[in-house]
């Protein structure tokens, strides 16, 4: 984006702007490096890259000279004067602000030293925005390579003999799948990618996009010129404007230099990729539903078969494979399927990027071998819960998903051991539960959200939904009895038995695997009106501590329905009989004097 | 609600017709491009939407409604997404929420404030989950927030629109 100016010893200052980055405040830094740069007249090429998952380190600013390398994190405005007074022009790093010296380095160190990079390989390392970048890093050298070639069936069995599986939840095996389409009649056949990522905690896809963009081009040019398909869609929801942007803008990159388009690099493969925006709808990350979106329809998934590969988008055969499972083949072209499936387990190959979320300390992107336990992923590169209290549980896959309890950490990282928990591997999202977070909410959570989200085609799904939701409600009120949990149970069951698609057949699996792993707590709220976490609202009571309070003003100040007196300098008095239980008071206090039952 | 707002200047639906086309695949793209022009779908372009590309109404409207994106009712002049995804509601999203809709006092049901300065939605996540819990003022997001920072926050975007109404009238 930037256009460098002349440096001096190729002095580079390389900004994470992913939206992460940004909302952490990484424009406001780069803007101020520029001013800075001018004021101390100092030459250096300022640079964007994607995010390199250190994401609880945002925003972090990397120097580049000769052959140091400096990484700055958590950089502040006010910081970046400094930066470039004594390090950029005076040769003096700031050591105690980098990652690699600073108080932080062995965190840092933690933090990457077990990860195994293929899908986020460029992300954070090269400018998303130029082809350049994405070229030196042995970038469409797959593409070429597989067209020079010109054997279909080649690149098929380099796929098969990976093991790769689908990353967008559903693990099926990516090469069996273009097979399939491969082998279907068509006159024309397509090829979709999935980026609706619609699991509310997973951002993996988002910072591949984001991060880099051609890998995933790539990797549907690939899908294209094996399956037989000349045009494809990427399916990308809305929430990622910047993915979008710099999606299109790598068309555009791609086809000048003949890597997209009409008869690719001097071969009879032509093949056009063009950008469809979600609308905000769940569903649509379904298949079929997907495909009726793009013909513009309401998203409703149908019965299949017919699958996509035989009859998908306008009729015709359709590929669709998910942003992170793309974004890995031309590194398995490049390296041999062999090379991936040398990772993993037996049956989950290569490696998978997941997205720490939640209690944790070092929350961000990680991308770790198959194979690895939910332990290593959580307290060795996750540094455990980030307030110090032991972790309870996480969980995995989203909606569709569910929450495994702490004692099944040693779990591998395998779709089928992760299955057999009861939750599902998902496409990655891990959000992380403490002793702070209520199962029974964690589990309403879930439920409105599938309830909301749910196309209302199958009633078992429209209604059953919303009477979980309502059971649930009824418990987090205090206000359940013990044969709700059994009502539960029943209903999860009928809705996972009697729905079309995925998102029927998976979500009673939040309440079925809270269920099943903290029965306790669900029996606490119905039997003695409590809610052990202190998370639900109407099973607590608020009350001052005379003993501790100052008599500061604080929360009467801030109760919004004033049911907090006292004169200043002496002890407050809270009415519980008006108290809403918003939490406004023990939020502002300083003393650790509002106690909550 | 008032989606049935004075028919205005629908040349803008036009131009959206010239670039998607008038097909059945055009109609997320073309009603995406009304939303950006209106902020919402006003009915009557619908209604001119209908007569100028013969995509029945139904369809539209059985669209629009389906998707979370589109509102039939006019937006306010700041748009807050306050994320309630897995991440921010652990983190307290849930507060954050209600807090800002405390700061602006909104109404009961209501989504946009009374004199139409903010309409704050709540969003499935926004994908920045490490800096849970977050809120999407307009183009910038705001990260690390609990119920003192919201307010505080939300308090300087409302007390600076409102400085900036009093000061144009
Ligand atoms: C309710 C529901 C939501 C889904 N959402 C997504 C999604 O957001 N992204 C995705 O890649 N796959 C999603 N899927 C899975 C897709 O249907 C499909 O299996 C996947 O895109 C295939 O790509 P893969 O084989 O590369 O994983 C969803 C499935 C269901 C049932």
């Amino acid at each position: 984006m930037e256009q460098s100016q002349t440096a001096n010893d190729g002095l580079r200052v390389v900004i994470g702007l992913g939206s992460c980055g940004i909302a952490a405040g990484a424009q406001d830094v780069k803007d101020a490096f520029v001013n800075a740069l001018a004021a101390h007249k100092v030459e250096a090429s300022l640079e964007d890259t994607g995010c390199n998952g250190a994401c609880h380190r945002e925003p972090i600013v990397e120097v580049y000279q000769g052959s140091d390398h400096w990484t700055y994190g958590g950089v502040t405005v006010k910081q970046v004067d400094e930066i470039v007074e004594k390090h950029l022009k005076g040769g003096a790093p700031i050591e105690e602000w980098t990652l690699q010296k600073g108080p932080l380095a062995p965190e840092v160190e933690a933090f990457f030293s077990k990860q195994k990079r293929i899908a986020l390989a460029n992300c954070g390392v090269i400018d998303p925005e130029k082809i350049e970048d994405y070229l030196a890093q042995d970038g469409y050298v797959a593409l070429k390579t597989a067209l020079a070639d010109n054997d279909r069936d080649k690149v098929i069995a380099e796929m098969l003999d990976s093991g790769l599986r689908g990353r967008g939840g559903g693990g099926f095996p990516t090469g069996l799948k273009w097979k399939f389409t491969k082998g279907a009649t068509g006159d024309q056949k397509y090829i979709i990618c999935n980026a609706d990522e619609g699991d509310p905690g997973a951002f993996m896809d988002r910072s591949i996009l984001e991060g880099d963009p051609h890998a995933v081009l790539e990797g549907m040019a690939i899908a294209g010129f094996a399956t037989g398909a000349t045009a494809a869609y990427i399916y990308c929801r809305a929430e990622y404007p910047l993915a979008i942007a710099r999606l299109r803008i790598a068309i555009v990159q791609a086809e000048e230099r003949n890597l997209l388009g009409e008869k690719i690099n001097g071969s009879e493969f032509t093949f056009k990729i063009k950008i469809k925006e979600g609308a905000g709808a769940f569903v649509c990350g379904e298949e079929t539903a997907l495909i009726f979106s793009i013909e513009g329809h309401r998203g409703m998934p149908r019965k299949r078969p017919p699958f996509p590969a035989n009859s998908g988008l306008f009729g015709k055969p359709t590929n669709i494979n998910n942003v992170e499972t793309l974004a890995n083949v031309p590194w398995i072209l490049r390296n041999g399927g062999a090379a991936f499936a040398a990772m993993g387990t037996e049956k989950s190959k290569g490696s998978k990027v997941f997205a720490l979320a939640g209690k944790i300390k070092r929350g961000g992107l990680v991308e770790v071998p198959m194979g690895i336990t939910i332990r290593e992923i959580l307290e060795e590169i996750g540094g455990g819960s980030d307030t110090g209290a032991p972790l309870k549980a996480v969980q995995m896959g989203g909606p569709s998903g569910g929450c495994i309890p702490a004692k099944l950490f040693d779990t591998r990282v395998d779709y089928d051991e992760v299955t057999r928990t009861g939750a599902i591997m998902g496409s990655g999202g891990m959000v992380v539960m403490d002793e702070t977070s209520c199962m029974v909410d964690i589990a309403k959570f879930f439920l409105d959200f599938t309830q909301k989200e749910s196309c209302g085609k199958c009633t078992f799904c429209r209604v059953g939904t919303l009477r979980m939701l309502e059971i649930l409600e009824r418990i987090s009120e205090g206000k359940g009895k013990m044969s709700d949990l059994d009502l539960l149970e029943e209903l999860a069951h009928k809705i996972k038995e009697t729905s079309l698609c995925g998102l029927g057949q998976t979500a009673p699996n939040p309440v079925l695997t809270t269920l099943k792993y903290f029965r306790h707590e669900y029996e606490a709220h119905v039997e003695s009106q409590r809610c052990p976490a202190k998370v639900c609202k109407p099973l607590l009571t608020y009350s001052i501590d005379a003993d501790k309070c100052t008599g500061c003003t604080l929360c009467s100040r801030v109760c919004p329905v004033h049911c907090i007196t006292g004169t200043k300098k002496e002890v407050h008095v809270l009415d519980q009989a008006a108290c809403t239980k918003c939490g406004s008071c023990s939020e502002v206090c300083k003393d650790d004097a509002i106690h909550i039952e | 609600m008032n989606g049935d707002t004075p028919a205005t200047d629908f040349t803008p639906v036009d131009a959206l017709v010239d670039q998607f086309g008038s097909g059945m695949e055009a109609t997320i793209p073309l009603l995406q491009g009304i939303q950006d022009e209106f902020g919402f779908l006003p009915l009557d372009a619908i209604r001119y939407l209908t007569t100028k590309t013969g995509i029945p109404a139904s369809h539209l409207f059985g669209v629009a409604t389906f998707y979370n994106r589109f509102r039939l009712t006019p937006v306010g002049k700041n748009m807050i997404r306050v994320c309630l995804g897995t991440a921010c509601h652990v983190q307290g999203g849930g507060r954050v929420h209600t807090v800002t809709r405390e700061i602006l006092e909104m109404e009961d049901e209501a989504d946009t404030t009374a004199d139409r300065l903010f309409t704050v939605e709540p969003v499935a996540c926004l994908g920045c989950c490490s800096l849970a819990p977050v809120v999407m003022v307009n183009q910038t997001t705001h990260g690390r927030l609990d119920a003192p920072a919201t307010r505080k926050l939300i308090r300087k975007y409302n007390k600076a629109e409102k400085k900036a109404t009093a000061e144009q009238s």
